[in-house]
């Protein structure tokens, strides 16, 4: 009812390491910049910290799109966590890919502790991107997916379904 | 349902700040508390003014203890501002500090978007998410380290030196740092500092030679820093000391190499007084250049080149000082904390061709004049131009390189005051009709204004209006043999042409050229302009992102010398760090659960710290906690999901990302789906 009512928002997760971009996403704060309110802010240590499986859980959780925020590459507060990142990153990609998630939902920035602009341009961009591509809707399709797996355990063996249920 | 350790239920306190208008004025706070309220496991949910003052953190207190409080959730600025201080009144009421989670709701949503409705919302949706994190909190101990007492301060300018010697003064010692051969940087340039006009030299060199001489202060000067490892309270530095083909120890600087080198005429130029005079290969930068040692400069050194000097240098050295034979030599030091005051460089003129510097002959730098007027400077204090005449007229030219698009965006305070203190001078000197012309003059200071108001009254000239160009090319005879500044007279509305014999351009205060390198050797941050990044401008100005690691002096910004001493105050900071003696780090540290371990050994090479080893007894990953410095990668990269990361781990991230996402909509499409 409600979905159907408001106008469909796109839905962004951001996981931001703390010494640089989200040391930027608190200067674009400072600077008062103001950027599309889409995207909710996960901190983390490093962008070495980002699990692909927290990119997955979070397309799998109904969200529209991920962007993940590190040091510039020779930056990084640990050394090299931004490309251990990249690296997964691009397995990721071409994993992603083949689900059929657009590249344009899942995005690696490096923004630094100064770049608080590169902040909201990157974020209203991706937004706008986002909301080309429209909802992804993986929890839908997810239960839909069930649904049919139900009523094909059903017809082949109807009695074991109904002792699932 | 939830893993809570132990067998309380989480009982959690939400409190929502309304930063006096910061948030509230675009957050509903009210709205937020209340929504709080009903989510599972709030058992007190408020909203008050200012949740990190006093008042505030008695609140969360008072709770904690009345309502049997066990989780706290503060909705409020940046962790990064006061994370630490909610953390600390969770800690005194008893609860242990890691039992809490900050949301950030003004820097990530009231300053950044306009609409009430979907700023409110993010800020529910945020709340939620710590809401359902800190259930999988755990209680958590700090990790203590110890700090050695040493510190070790790179760049021997008027920050470094104050700071050394302020350090070394309370007992402890110091390793000063200098690429150049002698300390004093740009400030042993100069002939006289502003407001006070008394001579830079009468100020300087006492503390250049304190430092030289204290017994705390390890001075070494032609070094430089090649390599830092550790973390706060524990770093290596390797320091490299480039070899100056004297031995240091050895050398009295009584100068009879200079006078017995086989070139008999100076011909090269010196770099201390940019060119404006010449050395010879065997030199000292300046008279009372610390330490007085003379170096060579293999580049112009007959016996470098060819090998066949007479070497009349090494004969006229009664105490065998001379070292051809020098190289590299290489320190290993043990410090606690760093104090980094590498200061600036000035704009480089010749990239604003309109001046014409370096073509027309008579077109100087501030730094170059600050030399001419100096005593002790290239002329003895005679201000003349190329052709060595007195000039009869004089322009300055401000903000070349400063608030200007096209260079640098920033002012770099400190030239209106340096341009009136050169005016002074030169009228001093040369008795010349000197004209400054400035966009704006930016006076502000203690005694900066009288400063001003009284050069107004000593016949000094203001135009106000930015110089188009400075020309030689003369429209009428006046102009002949002469330097002509086209400007707009801004105050009278007409474009105005001067003659004069001598321009001054004052450069604007810029970046060192290698502050990139230096601040990832130090694993700091840099602001847009390429200046060091304070942790915060008010609250911790001298403070780095880095613990342990300090900035001083025009490396952070541009300074004059009383904003640069006041600022290494640093010192004090690493003072305060050092008589500690210990400070607590985040037990942000990663652990293996050795029972899901298989021993894969794909996390090993991960660490850049060496932290994680490989027990061969029990084919299992061991991770130092020492070691650790808290990143994650290794966690991330865990095929097998044995790594856990204290305060960041799994289950506390996927609880955070289910809390984002139960977006107004998203349940009920869910059960529409179900139903349908």
């Amino acid at each position: 009812m409600l979905s159907s009512d408001k106008k469909w928002e796109p839905r962004i997760i951001a996981f931001f390491c703390n010494w640089c971009t989200y040391t930027a996403a608190d200067l674009a704060g400072v600077s008062r910049l103001k950027y599309a309110p889409n995207v909710r802010v996960i901190r983390v240590m490093c962008s070495g910290r980002v699990d692909p499986q927290f990119i997955l859980h979070v397309f799998a959780s109904g969200a529209d799109g991920v962007l993940i925020g590190g040091c510039h590459p020779g930056d990084c507060h640990y050394s090299e966590g931004n490309y251990k990142m990249l690296r997964r990153f691009m397995l990721l990609k071409r994993m992603l890919k083949k689900m059929g998630i657009e590249e344009d939902r899942c995005r690696l920035e490096w923004i630094s502790a100064a770049e608080g602009e590169k902040v909201k341009s990157v974020i209203n961009d991706m937004v706008e991107k986002v909301r080309k591509l429209g909802p992804l809707g993986i929890p839908k399709r997810i239960s839909k997916i069930d649904k049919e797996i139900k009523i094909i355990e059903k017809e082949i063996n109807p009695e074991e379904a109904v002792e699932h249920a | 349902m939830y893993s809570t350790n132990g067998n309380n239920i989480p009982r959690i306190g939400f409190y929502i700040c309304h930063c006096g208008h910061n948030i509230a004025s675009i957050v509903d706070v009210v709205e937020v508390q209340k929504y709080a309220a009903t989510l599972p496991g709030v058992t007190v949910s408020r909203d008050y003014k200012y949740m990190c003052s006093d008042p505030g953190q008695e609140l969360i207190q008072q709770d904690i203890k009345e309502h049997n409080l066990n989780r706290i959730v503060v909705a409020s600025c940046s962790p990064l501002l006061h994370e630490h201080t909610f953390r600390l009144a969770a800690e005194k009421a008893g609860l242990n500090p890691y039992y809490f989670h900050m949301v950030n709701v003004r820097e990530n949503v009231s300053w950044v978007h306009d609409n009430k409705e979907q700023a409110t919302e993010k800020a529910k949706d945020l709340a939620r998410a710590a809401i359902k994190r800190v259930f999988f909190h755990k209680p958590l101990e700090k990790k203590t380290v110890q700090i050695k007492p040493d510190v070790l301060i790179v760049g021997g300018g008027i920050a470094g030196i104050h700071s050394a010697l302020t350090i070394a003064n309370a007992g402890k010692h110091v390793y000063l740092v200098e690429r150049e051969p002698t300390i004093g940087g740009h400030m042993a340039m100069f002939d006289k500092t502003f407001p006070t006009l008394d001579c830079a030299a009468c100020i300087l060199t006492p503390k250049m030679s304190a430092v030289k001489s204290h017994p705390n202060i390890t001075l070494w000067t032609y070094s430089e820093v090649e390599k830092i490892d550790g973390f706060v309270g524990n770093y290596k530095a390797t320091i490299k000391r480039k070899p100056r083909y004297v031995n240091e120890e050895l050398c009295v600087g009584c100068l009879d190499c200079i006078e017995a080198c086989i070139y008999k005429e100076a011909k090269y130029p010196d770099e201390f007084n940019l060119g404006l005079s010449k050395r010879k290969p065997i030199y000292i930068p300046f008279p009372q250049a610390t330490p007085q040692v003379v170096l060579f400069d293999p580049e112009t050194c007959i016996d470098f080149k060819s090998h066949r000097c007479k070497k009349t240098c090494i004969e006229a050295c009664e105490r065998n000082a001379i070292d051809l034979k020098q190289t590299a030599k290489f320190e290993e030091i043990e410090v606690g904390t760093v104090i980094i005051s590498t200061g600036f460089k000035t704009y480089d003129p010749k990239l604003s061709p309109q001046y014409g510097y370096g073509k027309l002959p008579n077109v100087y730098t501030s730094l170059e004049i600050e030399r001419l007027v100096n005593a002790s400077g290239p002329t003895a204090g005679e201000v003349v131009t190329r052709d060595g005449k007195k000039p009869e007229s004089v322009g300055i030219i401000h903000c070349v390189g400063s608030r200007d698009e096209k260079s640098n965006k920033w002012c770099s305070r400190v030239c209106c005051m340096y341009s009136l203190k050169l005016a002074h001078l030169i009228k001093e000197h040369t008795g010349a009709e000197v004209y400054n012309f400035y966009i704006d003059m930016r006076t502000p200071g203690k005694g900066y204004e009288e400063f001003y108001d009284k050069f107004m009254n000593e016949g000094v000239h203001f135009i106000r209006g930015r110089v188009a160009e400075v020309t030689d090319w003369a429209l009428v005879p006046e102009e002949e043999n002469k330097l002509t500044i086209r400007v707009e007279d801004t105050l009278i509305g007409v474009v105005r042409r001067i003659p004069v014999d001598m321009v001054v351009l004052s450069v604007g205060l810029e970046p060192r050229e290698d502050a990139s390198e230096i601040r990832r050797m130090f694993n700091i941050s840099c602001s847009s302009e390429g200046f060091f990044l304070e942790r915060h401008p008010k609250l911790a100005p001298v403070n780095t992102f880095t613990d342990g690691i300090f900035i001083a002096g025009a490396c952070q910004g541009p300074k004059d010398i009383p904003d640069t001493v006041a600022q290494a105050g640093a010192a004090a900071e690493a003072l305060s760090l050092i008589s500690a003696g210990k400070i607590e780090l985040e037990p942000n540290t990663a652990q293996v659960i050795e029972k899901y371990c298989s021993g894969c050994k794909s996390c090993i090479p991960l660490c850049p710290y060496t932290a994680i080893s490989f027990k061969e007894d029990i084919k299992k990953a061991y991770i130092n906690e020492a070691l650790c410095k808290g990143c994650g990668t290794c966690v991330a990269a865990c095929p097998s999901g044995s790594i856990t990361q204290n305060m960041f781990e799994d289950e506390q991230i996927f609880s955070e990302i289910e809390g984002l996402l139960k977006f107004a909509g998203i349940e009920l499409e869910e059960k529409e789906v179900e139903h349908a």
